[in-house]
């Protein structure tokens, strides 16, 4: 033997487990307003700090600050605050709705809310978003009728993808949200090839994908950014970190060696670090990058930094892999709270009119639920049967048709 | 006519389209400035411009997942993989996207994309450069899939494929892309002048998907092949010497069942003939559904020539092969049964 150590294998574990007081000491967070921003025209070279700062906008007072204040109109500010809130009373509703058996299966958003809330409201009409199945703000923003997303939750007759998914992956194209499926990061590069395509034919329209910070892992994410960049494809990239893959830290996924808004820097495009529980951070920062995407300054990365407050799915307890209070302890606070205490800091909200809104609101999304339990929650009704056997191809082969026929339908 | 070969067709048919059609693009690993490793692409960036026809990087899977973004927005991209062996990496994207996108989303988007990709041994490839993927292309819903053995079918299917609102993948027989082969490695290559599907018309012709070729009209026994298999089964019949109908099934999905069905109950007998390994094959769908169909009008147990079930070897390559002489045993057992 020589003098060199033996090996050893490196296995990261998180600072706390079940039963240990939850620790994000060793989190360095930049305050508010200290993160420069960037001209959108800037060559990438001048950036590269960005990944590793963290654009913020509200302080501890809950006052817009710094160089990233979007100036938002009140309206905008009360819109997202309102479809924050409607995603987490929907989330709270029908999470119960799968305790009562009247569902297989869901998954709430829960503290991520303005992640999907801000960039719905920024992004356009006619643009495209790649969403993750943590993304029902999206909708939320956009008004997409209640009863339809309980229809696909309950997989009944309204059922609007006619029983063929699992709940919550949904799909709406006229709200610019394109199909969900189960399989992690397969879609970021549809968003890139989507957004390439606008730009092929002279559209004005971008794409917005997004994938867990779990999912960097995935070869898809390489292989999209990668097309992004070399392309110069009109897209936001998005990762949400949200700190845990089911029961996986996220230093299992390489937080611990950098961020994930770095992964940007091997590919030459921008990569912004961002408060995901900062409404106005993350406009501001998907206004920057959609701004440089439309200028045909190419794609961007962006890190949205939360915590998945609750479980992964309804098949989850996250009771038994971190502290129970974790999400408590959180130092960049819960995203609704933020916005309000924002909208109060400048006199345009107060208690009462927040908790009469939360009744209003509650009242909304249990009327909806109701119809919906009118049509049939799972297994009490369902999509005509012969639709099984539609949209296999746009017109059916001999196998599709004899088949339906066989079993008499 | 103009005499082409299967590769002048297929870039014929290519450069058609982008003439006809300013949402058809073709992308792919070196099929841009080069014109792709088997000439496919030649000149058509050139003459169409590089937004139309473009290189990427060296991800099979980024470029199934942008050709489906791409259809989805509406665009009908055409993309190159340069070996069907390398469509693995992409193969979730075909089938967990391409395959079940209009399903899924009821309706709301889809994936138009066409996806070339030479297939097949007989070019000392080894194990990576040879094999027939296409029954794992064939098990997944919502994928179609289409081998030419000629240049007129190719052009006539590529441009049929293209047009096509589903997902299609066309496998491209390389062993015969500069000429007939009919299974003897040890005789001088043929070209394709004098062929008669070689006198390819210009314009825009459609091959319909689901629709055999009778290639040869019997009586006594029914063979069904396609791709190179079509040439070898030809040099079998004859050497055989028996009364044999061939049918050129060209699109196995969508597959046409009433050709083959039609034809083994005149025969009574029938032997499936392909290259890809017997095993889980596309050569046992096939037997199922003539054993279903047919059952009452065979005579005769029904046969299945395929490659062995190992990888392809590369110094055993005209072993592994399925060549005429074992298509020649098969008839004469089902004719002797």
């Amino acid at each position: 033997m020589d003098n060199l150590p033996r090996l050893n294998l490196h296995i990261p574990e998180p600072p706390a487990r079940p039963g240990d007081h939850p620790d994000f000491g060793g989190m360095k967070l930049p305050a508010a307003g200290e993160t420069a921003r960037p001209d959108v025209d800037a060559a990438e070279p001048t950036m590269r700090d960005m990944p590793f700062g963290m654009i913020r906008v509200l302080d501890g007072d809950h006052r817009a600050v710094g160089p990233w204040d979007p100036h938002l109109d009140v309206d905008i500010l009360h819109r997202g605050l309102r479809a924050m809130m409607l995603t987490r009373t929907f989330d709270d509703r029908l999470f119960r709705a799968h305790r009562q058996g009247k569902t297989s299966f869901y998954m709430k958003s829960t503290g991520e809310e303005a992640i999907a809330v801000a960039q719905s409201l920024m992004l356009g009409a006619r643009d495209m978003c790649f969403p993750t199945y943590r993304v029902v703000g999206w909708l939320m923003a956009r008004n997409y009728p209640l009863l339809d997303l309980v229809n696909q939750i309950f997989s009944n007759a309204g059922d609007p993808l006619r029983g063929r998914q699992l709940p919550i992956l949904y799909s709406a194209r006229d709200y610019g949200f394109y199909s969900i499926s189960g399989n992690l990061g397969s879609r970021y590069g549809h968003a890139v090839g989507w957004a390439m395509a606008s730009a092929y034919k002279g559209d004005d329209r971008i794409a917005l994908a997004y994938v867990g910070e779990g999912t960097t892992a995935e070869g898809g994410f390489h292989e999209a950014i990668t097309f992004a960049s070399v392309y110069r494809a009109p897209v936001i990239l998005c990762v949400t970190n949200n700190q845990w893959a089911i029961s996986s830290f996220s230093g299992i996924a390489g937080a611990n060696e950098t961020t994930f808004a770095a992964k940007a820097l091997a590919y030459g495009i921008p990569g912004l670090r961002v408060d995901g529980n900062d409404f106005l951070a993350v406009w501001a920062a998907t206004q920057w990058a959609a701004e440089r995407a439309r200028l045909n300054l190419g794609a961007t990365l962006i890190e949205l930094f939360t915590y998945r407050a609750s479980g992964h799915s309804t098949a989850d307890d996250p009771a038994k892999y971190r502290p129970a209070d974790e999400a408590l302890q959180w130092p960049l606070g819960d995203p609704i709270e933020r916005l309000k205490g924002h909208l109060i800091a400048i006199g345009e909200w107060d208690e009462e009119r927040h908790a009469a809104l939360q009744s209003a609101l509650e009242e909304e999304v249990r009327a909806a639920v109701r119809a919906g339990e009118a049509i049939g929650t799972l297994g009490k009704s369902k999509p005509e049967l012969a639709s099984m056997f539609e949209d296999v191809f746009k017109q059916p082969d001999w196998r599709v048709i004899e088949q339906r026929r066989e079993m008499g339908v | 006519m103009p005499v082409m070969n299967m590769v002048q067709a297929l870039n014929n048919a290519l450069d058609e389209k982008l003439g006809a059609d300013p949402d058809v693009l073709i992308f792919g690993e070196d099929v841009g400035y080069f014109g792709g490793v088997f000439r496919v692409t030649d000149g058509l960036q050139a003459k169409h411009g590089l937004t139309r026809c473009f290189d990427t990087p060296i991800a099979e899977g980024g470029i199934i997942a942008t050709a489906i973004g791409m259809g989805a927005y509406g665009l009908r991209p055409v993309v190159e993989i340069q070996f069907a062996d390398y469509i693995l990496p992409a193969f979730d994207q075909l089938v967990s996207e391409a395959a079940r996108l209009r399903y899924r989303s009821n309706g709301e988007f889809w994936a138009p994309l066409t996806v070339r990709t030479p297939y097949g041994g007989g070019i000392f490839g080894g194990q990576t450069h040879s094999q027939s993927p296409e029954a794992i292309f064939t098990h997944v819903v919502g994928l179609k899939t289409v081998v030419p053995s000629n240049p007129y079918d190719a052009k006539g299917l590529l441009i049929a494929a293209i047009e096509d609102d589903d997902p299609v993948i066309m496998l491209e027989p390389k062993r015969i892309y500069n000429g007939p082969f009919d299974g003897h490695h040890d005789r001088p290559l043929k070209t394709w002048a004098g062929h008669p599907m070689a006198d390819v018309p210009a314009g825009l012709y459609r091959v319909p998907l689901g629709k055999a070729a009778m290639v040869r009209e019997g009586r006594s026994v029914t063979v069904l092949a396609y791709g190179t298999m079509v040439h070898v089964a030809l040099a079998g019949i004859e050497e055989a010497g028996v009364d044999a109908e061939l049918l050129d099934l060209r699109s196995l999905v969508p597959l046409d069942i009433d050709a083959i069905v039609a034809s083994v109950r005149k025969t009574g007998r029938c032997v499936i003939l392909h290259e890809a390994s017997r095993f889980g094959g596309f050569g046992g769908e096939l037997s199922a559904l003539v054993q279903e169909r047919c059952f009452d009008h065979l005579k005769a147990p029904i046969e299945r020539v395929a490659g062995w079930d190992t990888p392809y070897p590369h110094a055993f390559e005209w072993d592994y092969f399925p060549g005429p002489a074992r298509l020649v045993a098969a008839l004469r057992r089902a004719m002797e049964y």
